[in-house]
């Protein structure tokens, strides 16, 4: 009866192909990659590294230890953002509503820790409050999607000007809100010293070491083949490498000294919500009704249900960015959720890889894409370069990074992978 | 082969308002056969399907199951009782790789809910190597780097793998070439000899003969024959399809003209 089976075209039993694959080795595979347009992140961090060089030779101030804190700080609140966009995307649905959505998290949280206003809270609660509140707006937001079927850039769209309109009614009578919450403030300006920094490296390094361990002993167990062992202890070092130096380099900055708390809580809500993209079924079904929602609804997955969650990730997201970029300026005023923040958090997303069209992309692709833009923001800054520069640059990297995307995925289709 | 047949249909009849899409159809299929379902555009192949898929409803009959009577309102009824559908545009999702396809909706989790992943892994090789399905360079590969005759097979594997009783084939070969066409052939009737029931829809009388132990045509809504592939020739089912007449008159049970063989 098997023996049939070998008519069929490149007839090659599994365990021989695996073999195969294994004997072939790093650098034929590193070129199958760069010819299928397999190529990950990749371009990007090289892009990224260029972009360092370019700014280390054309502004005196920019490869400092201090500038580095700074740009953590500065793309801290934005990184938020776009770990809600990803999600968003996965699904093949767009979420405008959340530069505004992220001011009224920011009106929230300033409003709730008034001392003097009647419902002062700690801050910490209020934080919690802004939180949910946003969580609740997209999952309105995303109920209207969902159920009613209204596509979601309209509804979002709507929820732009409606939760523009809130925070200028509010704050045309109140003006500037100060916020003077030692907790609130303290998660853009709370700076860890010398030996937690360390510490909490060598926590992190060590989480994410002990659960790849886990993980190769579980695909032992099961008698499943562990692929590309050399790549799994790459990246283990690859990670520890990236959290040390880190803590090295902030802990070299003069003013402030040491681990911004802002960087740690980007790096907790990346690996919860890598977690929860990759590693629980939600997640699973995330990609799935962004791949093809029809067949996820045929395999008994509550499609609507995963759509109005992610519009609730999407608005938490904005909720927690928008609290940390209030507290970075310690009040709220009137330009609060607006400017460019809404759309350079799509296009970090997007620089980092993930597709528009959903079912494409990961969580971390949102780190490095706003990675590449507050770099290139504080660069051109730095240099003393115009807004209207900045601008221009960053919509010819997003430009590129999505134009080597479209052509790596041309590359893909042709070589049938 | 057992003698009760797995599934049996009797006098199911379904109207989409004034148009009378089944009338009056007998269905049967064993364990460990391959019963084909054949007839022309409009015949009511997908009706029928439909039914017994728990898509929708029927207005008159009844369906046994392992010789009991049972009612079939849903999707969900249909896989309790383990039948199983490959649809024609399989509701595979291209950018998940072969394993998660697989588990699609029914993911296996550990003890701290996460994904079990060298589980799902593990038993989609299985099962993929007890169907002899081996041309699958990876399974940890998108479905979207898969042919057409891979795609079919995962599409099949996903339907069996859940102790599924009677798998149900929508045109599986329509899209394919010769070899992949072959691969697929050869996987329906690894299924049959593997105790399965199959129900095979095709429009290619030759893979029909080539895999089939019997075939049921359908013309305008109404079951024309049974035939045996071993005794029936192509001509038959052509002129069954084209020009066949029923082998009972609705309401009056074995009044056949004597036609169909």
């Amino acid at each position: 009866m098997s023996s049939e089976v070998e008519i069929a075209a490149p007839g090659i039993g599994l365990p021989e192909e695996q073999q195969a694959e294994e004997e072939r080795g790093l650098w034929g595979r590193a070129y199958d990659n760069i010819r299928t347009g397999n190529l990950g992140i990749l371009p990007i961090v090289i892009g990224l590294a260029l972009i360092i060089v370019f700014f280390s030779f054309k502004a005196t101030n920019f490869f400092t230890a201090d500038n580095f804190n700074n740009i953590i700080v500065q793309m801290a609140g934005l990184t938020m953002l776009a770990f809600g966009v990803v999600f968003v995307l996965l699904l093949g649905e767009i979420d405008l509503s959340i530069g505004y959505l992220s001011g009224i998290a920011a009106l929230a949280v300033a409003e709730f820790q008034l001392p003097g206003s009647g419902h002062a809270y700690p801050g910490l609660v209020a934080i919690l409050i802004a939180v949910a509140l946003c969580s609740l707006i997209g999952g309105v937001q995303g109920s209207v999607v969902a159920l009613v079927g209204v596509p979601s850039f309209v509804v979002t769209l709507a929820g732009l000007l409606i939760w523009q309109g809130v925070i200028l009614q509010v704050l045309e009578i109140k003006g500037v809100i100060v916020i003077q919450d030692a907790w609130i403030n303290d998660t853009a300006n709370y700076y860890f010293t010398a030996e937690r920094g360390w510490l909490i490296a060598g926590i992190v390094t060590a989480l994410f070491a002990l659960g790849t361990l886990g993980g190769v002993i579980a695909k032992r167990r099961a008698g499943v083949a562990v692929k590309r062992p050399v790549m799994i202890v790459a990246k283990v070092l690859g990670v520890a490498v990236a959290c040390l130096g880190t803590v090295a380099i902030s802990n070299h900055a003069n003013v402030p000294q040491g681990l911004p708390l802002a960087g740690v809580l980007v790096v907790i809500f990346l690996i919860a919500l890598t977690y929860l993209a990759k590693r629980t079924p939600f997640g699973r079904h995330v990609y799935a009704v962004g791949g093809n929602a029809e067949a996820a609804r045929r395999a008994g997955i509550n499609v609507a249900r995963i759509r109005i969650l992610v519009f609730m990730i999407s608005g938490a997201m904005a909720g927690v960015g928008g609290v940390i970029l209030a507290a970075r300026l310690n009040s709220v005023d009137l330009n609060v959720g607006g400017g460019t923040l809404l759309l350079d958090a799509i296009s970090a997303a997007v620089i980092g890889g993930t597709s528009l069209f959903g079912g494409r992309g990961e969580v971390r692709s949102a780190l490095i894409g706003a990675a590449v833009i507050a770099t290139v923001t504080n660069g051109l800054d730095t240099a003393g370069y115009k807004t209207g520069t900045i601008y221009i640059v960053t919509g010819v990297i997003l430009l590129l990074a999505v134009t080597l995307d479209t052509i790596a995925r041309r590359l893909q289709v042709r070589s049938g992978r | 082969m057992s003698d009760t047949p797995l599934l049996q249909l009797r006098g199911i009849t379904k109207s989409y308002g004034s148009v009378q899409a089944l009338s009056d159809v007998d269905f049967e299929v064993r364990d460990g056969e391959v019963m084909a379902l054949v007839g022309d555009n409009g015949a009511g192949k997908t009706t029928l399907i439909k039914t017994v898929a728990g898509i929708h409803g029927y207005d008159h009959g009844e369906i046994l199951f392992d010789g009991k009577p049972v009612s079939i309102h849903g999707p969900k009824d249909a896989a309790r009782l383990g039948i199983e559908v490959v649809y024609q545009d399989l509701a595979l999702c291209d950018n998940l790789d072969v394993v998660q396809n697989m588990y699609l909706g029914r993911e296996r989790r550990d003890f701290l809910f996460r994904l079990n992943e060298p589980a799902m892994e593990q038993r989609t090789a299985e099962t993929l190597k007890s169907l002899a399905v081996t041309t699958i360079r990876s399974i940890r590969q998108p479905v979207a780097s898969l042919s057409g005759g891979q795609r079919q097979s995962v599409a099949v594997a996903k339907a069996v793998q859940w102790n599924s009783r009677l798998v149900i084939l929508d045109e599986p070969t329509a899209a394919l070439g010769v070899a992949q066409t072959r691969q697929v052939l050869d996987l329906v009737k690894r299924l049959a000899d593997k105790g399965l029931a199959v129900v095979l829809i095709s429009h290619n009388l030759h893979d029909i003969f080539e895999v089939a132990t019997r075939i049921t045509v359908l013309r305008l809504g109404r079951d024309v024959g049974i035939y045996d592939t071993a005794t029936a020739t192509q001509e038959e089912i052509v002129r069954a399809i084209t020009a066949g007449v029923p082998t009972k008159v609705s309401g009056i049970p074995d009044t056949a003209p004597e036609l169909a063989s």
